[in-house]
């Protein structure tokens, strides 16, 4: 076995992940955990300065319920919520970001992440629930009080140890192991309860551009299913695992289009001028009453988008030109406050893609592009795993005290089935709509949970020694058979013996893409086309025991694309057993081609248990009428 | 090709044992070969343009080239990252170039007090409100449904 040292760290409270959802549970956990003389501990993969989703940046906080103004309640924000998911959604859950995730925003606008303003002071809105941002460093700053936190109490934190697998005391969990990709170190974390807020899921469906353009996907892709391999492998009951995330931005760079469409109030039209909104408005009436709310759930309004490029109407425009051109035309009676206004749209246009995306930035300068002269490209990208975004994917996990109904609680919001084992982010799923600064909320609410459970349960769960050194040698495998193979053959990626990380993320991808849905089999699959990718990853998972690494940032990928093969298995799963098309505009199941709300008005749980797969339906319990 | 080293400017961090861009790359995709002193992208078609690389060099040492299987050749966002502010320079195919300033933190660098200054509110455990609030909410108590 490849010789690695063995680091042993014991800890109370383990925070796996370095993103907004971890960096508010270690504020909150920070605090909590000292006044009760406990330790704290959090891994990231990366640097938290720069790690997670909000790493390049954002233009916009998209949760922001605004309560203290009155415009707005917590019932408001779930009722936008069930509707946006087409009624699949924990409202208890909803409703408790929610209700804290307005001081999350105060806190990041007291760190220093500068809020827009309008002349009155007041926060200046994209749309009723997004507040624009100057947003380069807000991961930056959110990460700073995080490790702020930690220090102020004498806690720590690890960066650059990837976090592998879960450790067990029969059904608690008890830490987890993963290794450095700096050094030749296995780490073994002993905890009495674990966050896992690893991320959720890019790059399991090929991408659109996959030469160069491969990693311009639309979420990072370093969120390679850790949260959901995770938590599966634990035992964790899985919930919403069908429900992906297709956006539709701006084509090939990925920009953003909120702005565009609530903001400057943008019209999409399609080649010949129509616009898909408008046109198709009937088909609406097919996907019941969730057809008739406003705003229109983002799956519907993608489908009718997919309609007219499915007839060939595409490419659809977004009428960048046409909006500032609106706008500015309310000044054109006073020349020069209608040049400043220009102005002022051009810059706040290029600010919006350069705080977050700036290949986009590029890609408008590479083609020349002046959005206020020229309309540009939108198209819906692949499907991603965003629990916390309009996906839904994530572990099932208890709701609060005074909000769940019995059947959705069992003692510590956010701990899921598997006992002292907590979620945030994109890892707790079916509460959709909460973004960075909900995750942020989520993870502080679940921080503060752990330190409950710990109390409550403040004994060190057993490690068994025999076990970490299985777990080692298998987690160290691909390395071992690089040395051992390595060279039988003249290539170093074509052997015989073994596969390379790269090219088994390909062969996940092409699976996932013609047969579960993805971009060029038009979104859409069947019963026979599922059966068929499963039999398919069952050869995959067979040779994911061949995969090998030249060096630890190798052994990385090897085992990032294991999650992604789990994360693949779970969602074609779900979608399996889910006989009915729900969100069609994310994916449609042709042999069920329409809404059944009688008999899939339910929640798809799935668990993965001793090598086998359990699938049941869960009531869908609302709190808000 | 996503974020490019610059040989002639990369000075490898002068020798420490990791470099900025190492220190940074959320993707652990900048290496520094350790005989040529220079950092380089090992995975160019795994990096997200993010631009941190690119942020943090002391050298301005790092460039991004856009994706070619999609960007026309000739363009570039070159920034420049102070404490308050960070500066843009577009440079179009065309020539064009155009120049953007936006605010980037309210704050000096290091100052996040945890609590942000509305100090610790709650401090029963059994309580749904979080620590600071209901303060941090700005509201006199934390919303709940009636059962």
């Amino acid at each position: 076995m490849a010789n690695f040292e063995n680091v042993e760290v014991t800890t109370d409270i383990l925070l796996c992940g370095g993103g907004m959802a971890a960096c508010g549970a270690a504020v909150e956990a920070s605090y909590w955990a000292a006044k009760n003389n406990l330790k704290v501990t959090l891994v990231d993969k990366a640097a938290m300065d720069r790690s997670g989703a909000v790493a390049m940046g954002l233009s916009a906080i998209n949760q922001y319920v605004d309560i203290n103004s009155g415009n707005n309640t917590c019932e408001d924000y779930v009722r936008y919520v069930r509707n946006d998911l087409m009624g699949i959604t924990r409202e208890d859950i909803v409703y408790d970001i929610a209700r804290h995730v307005d001081s999350s925003v105060h806190l990041f606008e007291k760190w220093g992440l500068p809020i827009w303003l309008d002349a009155e002071g007041k926060y200046v809105h994209e749309g009723r629930w997004q507040l624009m941002i100057n947003g380069e460093s807000y991961k930056v700053i959110v990460a700073e009080a995080a490790k702020n936190a930690l220090a102020k109490y004498g806690h720590e934190y690890f960066e650059r140890v990837f976090i592998t697998t879960p450790l067990m005391d029969g059904e608690r969990v008890a830490g987890a192991v993963g290794f450095s990709t700096r050094e030749n170190k296995f780490y073994v974390f002993k905890a009495k309860a674990v966050l896992a807020a690893m991320g959720g899921a890019v790059h399991v469906f090929k991408p659109r551009s996959t030469g160069e353009g491969l990693g311009r996907a639309w979420y990072p892709p370093w969120n390679s299913g850790s949260s959901l391999y995770f938590t599966l492998i634990a035992g964790a009951e899985q919930t919403c695992q069908e429900v992906r995330f297709i956006p539709v931005r701006f084509k090939d760079g990925y920009g953003p289009v909120g702005a565009w469409f609530l903001l400057f109030k943008s019209r999409a039209t399609n080649a010949f001028g129509g616009e898909y909104m408008v046109e198709r408005k009937d088909e609406l009436a097919k996907w019941g009453e969730y057809g008739k709310v406003k705003p229109i759930p983002a799956n519907l309004r993608n489908y009718l988008g997919m309609l007219d490029e499915f007839e060939g109407k595409g490419p659809i425009f977004m009428r960048t030109e046409e909006a500032i051109q609106n706008i500015a035309n309310a000044l054109k009676d006073d020349p020069k406050a209608y040049k400043k206004k220009m102005k002022e749209l051009e810059a706040e246009a290029w600010e919006d893609f350069l705080d977050m995306t700036i290949s986009q930035a590029i890609l408008w300068a590479g083609t020349n592009v002046q959005p206020e002269e020229k309309a540009s490209e939108i198209a819906a990208a692949e499907p991603y795993f965003i629990g916390s975004h309009s996906g839904a994917s994530g572990a099932w996990v208890s709701g609060p005290k005074d909000l769940a109904p019995k059947e959705y609680f069992w003692g510590y919001e956010y701990m899921s089935t598997v006992k002292g084992l907590f979620c945030a982010g994109d890892a707790s799923g079916a509460s959709s709509h909460k973004f960075s600064s909900g995750s942020h909320a989520e993870g502080r609410a679940a921080g503060k949970s752990m330190v409950r459970f710990v109390v409550d349960n403040n004994t060190q769960p057993n490690v068994d020694a025999a076990k970490v050194e299985a777990l080692k040698k298998e987690i160290l495998k691909p390395m071992d058979l690089f040395v051992e193979f390595g060279a039988k053959s003249s290539d170093p990626n074509i052997n015989p013996e073994f596969m390379k990380p790269k090219m088994f993320m390909f062969r996940l991808q092409k699976i996932m893409d013609e047969y579960a849905a993805g971009v060029t089999s038009g979104f859409k699959t069947n019963k026979a086309k599922l059966d068929r990718a499963l039999e398919l990853l069952a050869w995959l998972k067979e040779d994911s025991a061949k995969l090998a690494a030249e060096d630890l940032h190798e052994l990385m990928r090897c085992h990032e694309n294991i999650q992604r093969m789990y994360q693949a298995e779970v969602h074609v799963r779900s979608i399996l057993f889910r006989e009915e098309t729900r969100w069609p505009g994310y994916y449609f199941r042709n042999d069920f081609p329409t809404i059944d709300e009688a008999n899939w008005k339910v929640f798809v749980n799935a668990t993965y248990k001793n090598g086998a797969w359990e699938m049941r339906k869960v009531p869908v319990l609302s709190i808000v009428n | 090709m996503p974020s490019f080293v610059i040989m002639e400017k990369c000075d490898g961090c002068k020798g420490q044992d990791k470099t900025a861009c190492m220190y940074i790359c959320p993707n652990d995709l900048m290496v520094l070969n350790k005989e040529t002193m220079k950092a380089w992208n090992r995975a160019p078609e795994m990096c997200w343009e993010c631009y941190n690389c690119v942020k943090i060099c002391p050298q301005q040492a790092i460039d991004v080239r856009g994706y070619a299987d999609f960007v026309p050749m000739g363009a570039s966002c070159v920034p420049l990252r102070g404490s308050e502010d960070i500066m843009w320079t577009v440079k179009f195919r065309n020539g064009q170039v155009k120049r953007f300033k936006f605010p980037i933190r309210k704050t000096q660098e290091g100052t996040a007090v945890p609590d942000g200054g509305f100090g610790e509110v709650t401090t029963d455990l059994a309580s749904q409100c979080l620590y600071n609030e209901p303060a941090a909410l700005k509201l006199a108590a934390l919303p709940t449904v009636k059962k």
